[in-house]
């Protein structure tokens, strides 16, 4: 039966496997960027299919809006002569293959075999945000202040290592 | 009908597929990004469990939440790792980078 | 003071020992000063010792219950050990023996030493020795007996290699002390055997026990432990076959020849068996096992003395022989005999010894008596106190030794009546030794006192300190054995026995035969060496083979050096390949087997940090593939929080 829900489901689930493995097979470090802002649009999408719009646009602001465009920056910054070649594969691609498939039949034999005890119905509340908000500010203020301030010492961190040194005149 | 299952399955390949490129891929960035698609699956399989197990919470996606802003802060301070390593040696190859090597 | 003597007999050896103590923290920057006090402390121990003696003398009972002083040393569960201080005939003859020739040494040692840079370590050494030999003569219990044993053999080291520069002495020193330690190992194995087995060490607990052994142990267990313990004396006493350090002991000062491998310390072998004789006598077999070395040895060891050439040799030889002689006395179950003999030689042999010591004083360390002559002439108080000695030893009445060796020989006849086939042929051994010890010591005297000055000596006589002891040891020779004259009520033989009196008839063909005995090896002697009538390289190129098998000591000291060599360097090489390739293999190897590894493992640090990852996520995988299939109760530690 194939519902709207499933269609949907399954356009968003290939395609997203296919923006993934773009961003890991390609050679070419822009393709490979191209690839990952695909991504990050397609996970927001999952994640309206999962009721969770406040997430669906934070995603969208944080990661496509911000972590892309800071990453397109750093390719940018770090060019060298040409970028046709810039993303290759290391010595390790067939070690890594199977510890990645080892982990893969691994995490997905627990998920399938772990006794979940489901919900009778699944969330999907309109006012996710303001339960949200009331724990943000509520029990998880601590939290929450301190990701502002590891938000700031990533600001300044990242500052001082950026910083260019200019030579004492 | 969309389970659980299918929403986690999705999540374990995305991790998988981050974490192949994780240990396999030679420029930097690339590392960076993978890590970020395995975050991203994280989250993911946050939100679904939240949906389907935890109903009555809003834990899952507040915890996805976190990890939100602390994967963007983590990207913003590789990045300037990065950077400093290209200054410091014209390349951003890991292969470039074993100065622990025995 | 006779009473308090008695009562404090302790301070005998206490106070050489003090002497000792005073001259090794105090007065040996002062030569004078260190002899002066020494010969007062040994002095007055002489005086004490008198005391004792006559104190012993007007105390009848102490002959067969001793006088005990004891007190607890240590004790444990199921162990107690006294000393103490053991008062009666033998111990009080003892004390008079060894004050004796100790202090007449000391004061030897005056004119002898004198100039020696190392005076004052002399004195203190002699003191020491002094203090330790008396206290080994008045131990109550063996333990007691075996540490100042222990330390007498200490002295003896010391003094012989006491001229330490001479390689000679130092040899000779090392020899001492580890051919007596063989013996003391078994002296230690029968006495820890005997606490053991009768679960005590004090004498007369043991004598009592004696008794009745059968209790305690059996007859063969008995005489094993004996035999074994028998090593000491053996070693100590110089009895064949660890006799090979006497003769070498002679490389220290003449005064230390005459004091301890003379009169007293050689005799500490002696008095051990004799004060636990009452065990031998209990299994005969031990007693005969006694009797055979002791008389094997006096006739082994003067067949040596007739070749030697050395003064000094042919005095060590003889006191081998004569020790010989006591050991066998102590086999036929008399220490009356042997207790006898032990004085007078200590009388004349200490005589002798010093008197060879004048010899050499005079004529600046020269020993081979046929490069000496006619010295008669200008030493005549030496030459005449020796001629005493010589016929002292030789047997001839009425000099004290006739009558101790008469003792030994009736002793051994007697013996022989109940088992023939031991003691006959030992008695027979016996009588040709004394022909033989006649013959070499009127040998040593004719070519060394008489005939013909050799005209590079310049000798001259000793000094009066020198002179002195002489003169009363020779007084000694000539008295010293009339008090135990065979036809006294209630003579020496009644004062110091083991068991029951046995008054013997005196028996005149032994004393004859002896006599005659003695008589023939002095004359032989005049002919071959004083007239010459009888030339001495001659008879020596006849026995051609004996003689050299004599000259060269039977070849022993080569043997034990081959054996020395063959199983101790053998056992020392071996365990040296041991060490160095086994132990020290399995050290190295294990250090081998940290760089091997490390060199291995060190290929794991690739510096690629995703190397790292994939080490990682596949230690993930195991540990949680062990969690999902196996125990599961662990995985509460990796998600934290405990439960």
């Amino acid at each position: 039966m194939l519902s709207g829900e499933v269609i949907a489901f399954a356009i968003v689930a290939f395609l997203l496997i296919f923006s993934a493995l773009g961003v890991v097979f390609m050679r070419n470090i822009v393709h490979s960027v191209l690839f990952l802002a695909a991504t990050f649009v397609l996970m927001a999408v999952t994640y309206l299919l999962l009721d969770a719009g406040f997430l669906a646009g934070v995603q969208l602001i944080v990661y496509a809006g911000a972590v892309a465009i800071m990453i397109v920056f750093a390719v940018m910054l770090t060019k060298r002569s040409d970028l046709h070649e810039t993303n290759l594969f290391n010595k390790l691609t067939i070690p890594g293959a199977i510890v990645s498939l080892l982990v893969f039949l691994g995490l997905s034999w627990v998920f399938v075999k772990t006794p979940w005890n489901l919900a009778e119905r699944p969330l999907n509340d309109p006012q996710a945000i303001n339960k949200i908000a009331d724990l943000m500010f509520g029990q998880f203020v601590i939290p929450f202040e301190v990701a502002a301030i590891l938000l700031l010492v990533a600001l300044i961190g990242a500052i001082i290592l950026a910083l260019e040194v200019k030579p004492q005149k | 009908m969309i389970t659980l299952t299918h929403y986690l399955l999705l999540s374990a390949v995305l991790f998988t597929i981050g974490l192949f490129g994780v240990l396999t891929k030679k420029n930097a960035i690339t590392v960076l990004v993978s890590t970020e698609i395995m975050l991203n699956a994280v989250n993911l399989n946050l939100i679904a469990i939240n949906k389907y197990v935890g109903a009555d919470g809003i834990y899952g996606q507040l915890l996805a939440l976190f990890v939100i802003a602390v994967a963007a802060a983590e990207v913003g301070v590789g990045l300037g790792i990065i950077i400093s390593m290209y200054r410091n040696k014209e390349s951003i190859s890991l292969d470039d980078f074993n100065f622990l090597k025995w | 003071m006779v009473e308090f003597a008695m009562h404090n007999a302790w301070l005998i050896p206490l106070l050489p020992a003090l002497s000792f103590a005073v001259i090794a923290i105090f007065l040996w920057p002062w030569p004078k000063a260190s002899s002066t006090f020494s010969i007062i402390m040994i002095l007055t121990s002489f005086v004490l010792a008198l005391a004792v003696v006559y104190g012993v003398y007007t105390k009848p009972e102490l002959i067969e219950k001793s006088l005990i002083y004891t007190t607890r040393w240590f004790s444990m569960p199921g162990l107690k050990v006294d000393v103490g201080i053991m008062l009666d005939p033998t111990s009080a003859m003892m004390l008079w023996v060894v004050t004796l020739v100790a202090s007449l040494v000391q004061i030897y040692s005056l004119g002898y030493m004198e100039g020696d840079p190392g005076f004052s370590s002399f004195y203190a050494y002699l003191s020491l020795f002094a203090a330790s030999m008396l206290g080994l003569v008045l131990s109550s219990n063996l333990l007691q007996m075996f540490v100042f044993w222990e330390l007498v053999g200490l002295c003896s080291y010391l003094l012989i290699g006491f001229w330490f520069y001479k390689d000679s002495a130092r040899e000779a020193a090392k020899k001492a002390f580890i051919t007596t330690r063989v013996g003391d190992f078994g002296l230690l194995i029968g006495l820890l055997s005997l606490q053991i087995l009768f679960g005590t060490l004090n004498i007369t607990d043991l004598a009592a026990k004696a008794a009745h052994f059968q209790d305690f142990v059996s007859a063969g267990t008995l005489t094993l432990v004996l035999v074994v313990l028998f090593l000491g004396p053996i070693g100590k006493s110089g009895q064949f076959p660890l006799h090979v350090w006497l003769p070498d002991a002679m490389e220290g000062p003449t005064p230390v020849s005459a004091l301890i491998h003379a009169a007293t310390m050689v005799v500490a072998g002696v008095y051990l068996v004799g004060r636990i004789l009452f065990l031998f006598k209990a299994v005969p077999t031990a007693m005969h096992v006694v009797a055979i070395i002791g008389g094997f040895t006096a006739f082994f060891a003067a067949t040596i003395a007739l070749t030697q050439t050395e003064m000094k040799r042919i005095l060590a030889y003889s006191t081998v022989s004569q020790l010989g002689y006591m050991m066998l006395a102590l086999g036929a179950a008399s220490l009356t005999a042997s207790m006898f003999h032990l004085m007078t030689h200590a009388y004349f042999k200490a005589l002798m010894f010093l008197g060879a010591g004048s010899v050499l004083h005079a004529l600046h360390g020269k020993a081979h008596i046929h490069e000496m002559g006619g010295l008669y002439k200008k030493m005549p108080w030496t030459t005449w106190t020796f001629v005493i000695g010589a016929l002292a030893i030789a047997g001839i009445p009425p000099l004290a030794g006739f009558w101790s060796k008469d003792e030994i020989l009736l002793v051994v006849k007697e013996a022989a009546h109940e088992a023939p086939g031991i003691y006959t042929p030992l008695f027979w051994l016996a009588v040709i030794t004394a022909f033989m010890t006649a013959f070499y010591m009127f040998r040593q005297v004719f070519t060394a006192f008489f005939g013909p000055e050799k005209p590079e000596n310049h000798p001259h006589e000793a000094p009066w300190n020198m002179r002195l002891p002489l003169v009363i040891l020779a007084i000694l020779s000539v008295i010293g054995g009339w008090v135990g004259l065979p036809w006294m009520e209630k003579g020496f033989g009644y004062w110091v026995r083991l068991g029951e009196y046995h008054h013997a008839e005196p028996n005149y063909l032994i004393m004859g035969a002896s006599v005659l005995v003695a008589l023939a090896g002095i004359y032989l002697a005049y002919l071959m060496y004083y007239k010459k009538a009888i030339d001495p390289d001659r008879v020596a190129e006849r026995f051609g083979v004996l003689y050299k098998l004599s000259y060269n000591k039977y070849y022993i000291d080569e043997l034990y050096l081959w054996f020395n060599q063959l199983v101790v360097d053998g056992m020392g090489k071996l365990l040296y390949w041991f060490d160095l390739y086994v132990v020290d293999g399995i050290v190295n190897g294990i250090g081998a087997i940290t760089r091997g590894s490390g060199a291995v493992l060190r290929f794991t640090t690739t510096g690629s940090l995703q190397n790292y990852a994939l080490v990682i996520f596949l230690a993930i995988l195991v540990i949680t593939l062990y969690f999902a299939f196996g125990d599961a109760s662990y995985a509460s530690l990796f998600l934290g929080g405990g439960k």
